[in-house]
């Protein structure tokens, strides 16, 4: 059963790699690599059941933390363009 | 078991099919934020082998650096440079060489190494037998020590006091304890080099800022 969960898992993976091959758009790509981390937890998941250490859990939680924190990092330098404070008109004062 | 290694090994090769999918993908795309974000998902491919391979730490490592920092850098890079690639100008016959010769020596270089789990191995033969004495008895004792709290004449807890440097894990304990000013020294290097990227980076906006305020 956890290998049906992982060879879905894969699936889905490799079609959000084609979305990011494919993607017309900026987010359409952002999704994908967010969509990428996100079945990087799930697949880190099953392989811990799948192996009988689920331990591996935590390793899976400790990922989606940092996906969080990356994409936001990602989408905040999408829109402002650096990572310098972001109120250019306080400095015209 | 067998049939979990089979799963495993399977899933082992379907990842490893991604990677050179994506690789191929990365080396032929001209636009660089897609490439920056295909670099990302190398990484989390990466990762998720690795992690196969049960090596955790550079799993996580790989995840980290590859597709948290190493992406944000890449993006802060085609902030100041063009986002398209230009198309090479004939076939690229001498890089292509040169790749192939590194690679082949690489190839060549594992020739020599010890196989997968090799107990022979010369990492396994100097001091990695004292740290597992000291290290996995350690665990052993103290979890014999845990079952029989009530038993007076304990002579485990001595020896758990003695032996070892009481951390569970044998990876931890050679990372953190026996080689604890070795990994000082690298969290030095890796620190200092982040404030000096920092500062790299901090001191170019400013001054642009001063050159908008004089223009």
């Amino acid at each position: 059963m956890f290998a049906i969960a992982m060879a879905a898992i894969l699936v889905t993976m490799a079609l959000a790699l084609a979305r990011a091959r494919l993607g017309p758009t900026v987010f359409d790509r952002i999704l994908a690599l967010n969509m990428f981390g996100t079945k990087t937890v799930l697949l880190i998941a099953v392989i811990g059941f799948l192996t009988e250490r689920p331990d591996f859990l935590d390793l899976a939680l400790l990922y989606a933390l940092m996906n969080f924190i990356g994409m936001v990092a990602v989408l905040r330098f999408s829109k402002y363009g650096h990572f310098a404070d972001t109120e250019p008109e306080k400095k015209a004062e | 078991m067998s049939l979990t290694d089979v799963a495993t090994q399977i899933i082992v090769i379907l990842l490893l099919a991604l990677l050179v999918g994506t690789a191929t993908t990365i080396v032929r795309m001209r636009d660089l934020w897609a490439a920056v974000m295909l670099t990302g998902i190398f990484s989390f491919l990466g990762a998720c082998w690795m992690l196969i391979l049960d090596a955790p730490d550079v799993a996580f490592t790989e995840a980290a650096v590859g597709a948290g920092i190493a992406t944000v850098l890449m993006l802060a890079t085609l902030a100041l440079t063009s986002r398209e690639a230009k198309p090479p100008p004939e076939f690229p016959i001498l890089p292509i060489l040169v790749v192939f010769m590194a690679g082949a020596a690489l190839v060549f270089g594992t020739f020599d190494m010890p196989h997968f789990g090799d107990p022979s191995a010369p990492a396994h033969t100097h001091v990695m037998s004292e740290y597992m004495n000291d290290t996995v008895p350690d665990v052993r004792q103290s979890a014999a020590h845990r079952d029989k709290t009530h038993d007076e004449h304990d002579d485990s807890q001595h020896s758990v006091a003695h032996h070892g440097v009481g951390v569970p894990n044998i990876i931890t304990s050679v990372l953190a304890s026996y080689r604890g000013y070795d990994t000082l020294g690298e969290t030095v290097v890796i620190f200092t080099a982040g404030i000096g990227v920092l500062l790299l980076l901090r001191g170019r906006r400013e001054r642009r800022d001063v050159e908008e305020d004089e223009g």
